[in-house]
């Protein structure tokens, strides 16, 4: 069995977000980048799944610039075997990555595809739903377990009422909860093998999908400042001021 | 496990290791590979990217660049605002009065630019002649040879829990091994220090003096910045026994470099130098300029000040100092970047003739980088009788071009405290103030700074009792105010009073390592990708 692995090059976690001043959005000058975190989880898990004797190959994906070949080769040095850009310069809104995604796998023929269920950057949660509903195929969102048996995998889900344990059948799209796994460090010989596999890149011509986005984004503004504090001697003083301002 | 049943560790094999891809190992590792395209290179660097633990102010002077890569003007690094006016300003408490620019400040002809980013550009173009260059692991240890010389580097092991037990992620730290290892690990490097102890390679030198610069960039409400100033203070809100001073570098789309730089030789242990330079902020004249931005990024570093009287011999067996880890800097200026490149490219030079470091101390005292340190040499030490004087004597070497037969001797940082009850503080007139950020977390928060929480503490307390004991007796406990990242701090619980190590806040500056009186802190190398995410220092 073959596996995709979508992954995004998104601002790194640790990066305090700023608006650019003018609101078209999100300042990435001198910003570090890194794979989206639930996407490095779906690549463990893939790598596991592999390492198990379940799959034969594991395929990163990447929709965006060049930069994110960056992304890729990390990918590869953590152990993928290939690497597909499809190159897009811009904001890929989920629909569209959906779109190129379902290309990727009619060409690809992969038996399973794991994503991270959000990526960190617009926290959409949509491109895994909107792929399975495209593909045709079973979807098993927010995984924490994934165990495969055969043509079929079992998942337990992280729902709002607690866990869920479902069976879908494969092929099917998998995304990633936190809990699922701790993704694997580098080791530093590694990222010279992964100079030498194979990186293709493709454009969205080729895969005859419009890079047009479906929604218009207006403005980004951050959200407003908290005011700063005042101290107060005593409780009095305290509940005057609380008072002053209507809350008591 | 005793040593000897040790698993070995997997090992690469180079001609050349750099450790740390700043200024100084970029620029040796593209000479080398400009002169002697066969020859291996590594450069390792702790960072998880090129450049997010580089700060400094920076004005650059573009001589070695124009050396090293002869058409960047065309392809400029990100942020590179030609200077266009130099100010030179004496504060009071509200007052400013502007005074002649020294000579050597005047930057005509220089570049106001980002290090971090400009580090960020020149790796790509390491890159390109085939240097591998690994961000994001650590250099924690040196290996030796059997007859003591260094034969290269060991990889800091990664997923180890912070009581040094393996976690499930653990990866053993692989051994980089070359003919010749070149430490530009910058100020203070902690294999370097090491280095220079194992090989007594101070042993004719001065004992080698730091300062401590912080930085905030900005933006600032539109117009305010105008591209290409480069303005600098003395005074307050320092005393006149205190060495610093600010710099504040305007950049393009509305974003100034705003920081200050304090002596580590200050004498007062009280003394707190994040509070220096945000009352410096607060003044006046900078309230004005700073008031409705917004900080962008925000961190430490120390500096390397002794220059030409504490440069430690640079060459071993196996291995060469250079840039801010050998100590290249150059202090009147307040400039590094072009002597630790200069150094660099001097050191792939002289390894792309004979792949072996003796040698090339010689033709380093014998270079530029060393005739510029020698002019200035007596400036820094000048001002251990105080700002007047020191500025006088500023003034006679400069006139003098340092040709003048003497040269002042230096002082070492950690012996320069004086006592708590003997030294009395002067009144420095600081006030209350509102400009971000409120205190040191507020400021670590725009440092970006990550270290896994369940790792080794890597900030190594040698003696803890003293902490307790003598260091709260004499000195109430420096660190506690030194560290810029409050990464100290005593606390009162049931284990009973002890020292708190934040360790997780940690900027690597290098600070406490060097500041502390009775050396008793080791700053090593945390996991690997660990600490700031600096953007565009």
């Amino acid at each position: 069995m073959k596996i995709l692995v979508g992954i995004k090059r998104v601002v790194d976690y640790n990066v305090r977000i700023r608006i650019l001043p003018d609101g078209s959005g999100v300042d990435t000058d001198g910003v570090k980048m890194s794979i989206n975190p639930f996407d490095e989880i779906a690549l463990e898990e893939a790598l596991r799944i592999k390492e198990a004797g379940n799959a034969e190959e594991v395929v990163v994906v990447s929709i965006g610039s060049d930069a994110c070949q960056q992304q890729l080769r990390t990918g590869l040095a953590m152990g993928a075997d290939r690497a597909i850009q499809v190159q897009v310069d811009g904001p890929v809104q989920p629909l569209t990555a959906a779109r190129a995604l379902l290309k990727v796998v009619e060409k690809e023929q992969p038996g399973l595809v794991i994503l991270g269920k959000q990526a960190i950057d617009d926290d959409n949660n949509q491109t895994g739903q909107m792929l399975s509903a495209l593909w045709g195929r079973p979807q098993a969102t927010f995984a924490s377990k994934v165990e495969l048996a055969g043509e079929t995998a079992t998942v337990t889900r992280e729902v709002d009422s607690g866990l869920e344990v479902i069976e879908v059948d494969l092929p099917a799209v998998i995304t990633t909860d936190l809990r699922l796994n701790e993704p694997r460090f580098v080791k530093l010989p590694d990222i010279m093998k992964a100079k030498r596999k194979p990186l293709d890149t493709l454009t969205m011509d080729e895969l005859g999908v419009s890079a047009e986005n479906d929604i218009q984004v207006g403005h980004h503004a951050p959200p407003p400042q908290r005011q700063r504090g005042i101290m107060v001697e005593d409780a009095q003083q305290l509940v005057d001021a609380l008072k002053e301002r209507g809350l008591l | 496990m005793s040593e000897a049943e040790a698993p070995q560790r997997e090992v690469m094999e180079y001609d050349v290791v750099i450790v740390g891809a700043g200024p100084a190992g970029l620029a040796c590792a593209i000479r080398l590979k400009q002169l002697k395209p066969d020859l291996m290179v590594a450069v390792i660097e702790k960072a998880s990217e090129i450049g997010a633990h580089i700060l400094s102010g920076a004005v650059i002077e573009p001589g070695p660049l124009d050396e090293l890569l002869p058409g960047w003007r065309d392809n400029p690094p990100p942020i590179c605002i030609p200077a266009e006016k130099d100010e030179f300003w004496m504060l009071s408490k509200t007052g400013a009065r502007k005074l002649p620019t020294p000579p050597q400040m005047h930057n005509k002809g220089n570049f106001v630019v980002s290090l971090g980013a400009l580090c960020g550009w020149l790796a790509p173009q390491a890159e390109a002649l085939e240097v591998d260059i690994f961000p994001g692991y650590a250099a924690s240890d040196v290996a030796y040879t059997d007859d003591g010389a260094v034969k290269g580097v060991i990889i800091g092991d990664m997923g180890v829990d912070s009581q040094g037990n393996p976690k499930d992620t653990y990866v053993e730290g692989i051994e980089i091994h070359a003919s010749v290892t070149v430490l530009a690990e910058g100020c203070r490097g902690h294999l370097s220090k090491q280095l220079i102890r194992k090989f007594a390679l101070d042993a004719d030198a001065q004992p080698q003096t730091y300062g401590i610069g912080m930085k905030e960039l900005w933006r600032l409400q539109p117009g305010r910045a105008k591209p290409g100033l480069i303005q600098h203070t003395i005074g307050w809100p320092l005393d006149s026994d205190t060495y610093g001073g600010s710099f504040v570098y305007h950049l393009d789309k509305d974003r100034v470099a705003v920081g200050f730089v304090v002596g580590l030789d200050y004498a007062d242990p009280e003394f707190t130098p994040f509070e220096a330079f945000q009352q410096f902020k607060n003044h006046p004249k900078m309230k004005a300029l700073l008031d409705g931005g917004e900080i962008v990024s925000a961190g430490a570093r120390a500096i390397v000040e002794g220059g030409y009287q504490a440069l430690p011999k640079t060459e071993m067996p196996g291995a060469l100092l250079i840039g801010d880890a050998a100590g290249t800097l150059n202090v009147p200026k307040i400039k590094g970047t072009h002597q630790a490149m200069r150094s660099g490219m001097l050191a792939a030079e002289h390894l792309a003739e004979k792949l072996a470091p003796e040698g090339y101390d010689q033709k380093l005292r014998g270079s530029e980088v060393m005739s510029e340190l020698r002019k200035v040499r007596n400036i820094r030490p000048g001002f251990y009788k105080g700002l007047w004087r020191g500025l006088f004597t500023a003034a006679l070497e400069t006139i003098t071009a340092g040709k003048l037969p003497r040269t002042l001797g230096l002082h070492a940082d950690d012996k320069a405290y004086g006592k708590l009850g003997e030294y009395e503080a002067p009144d420095r007139g600081w006030g209350e103030r509102e400009l971000p950020p409120r205190d040191r977390l507020a400021s670590v928060y725009f440092a970006a700074t990550e270290h896994d929480e369940d790792q080794p503490v890597h900030l190594k307390i040698l003696e803890p009792d003293i902490c307790t004991t003598r260091c709260t007796e004499e000195y109430g406990n420096p660190c506690t105010r030194f560290c810029p990242a409050a990464v100290y701090e005593m606390v009162d619980d049931e284990q009973g009073r002890h020292l708190q190590i934040n360790s997780a806040n940690c900027v690597h500056c290098k600070t406490c390592d060097i500041k502390d009186p009775y050396q008793i802190i080791n700053w090593v190398t945390p996991e690997g990708g660990a600490g700031p995410n600096y953007q565009n220092l």
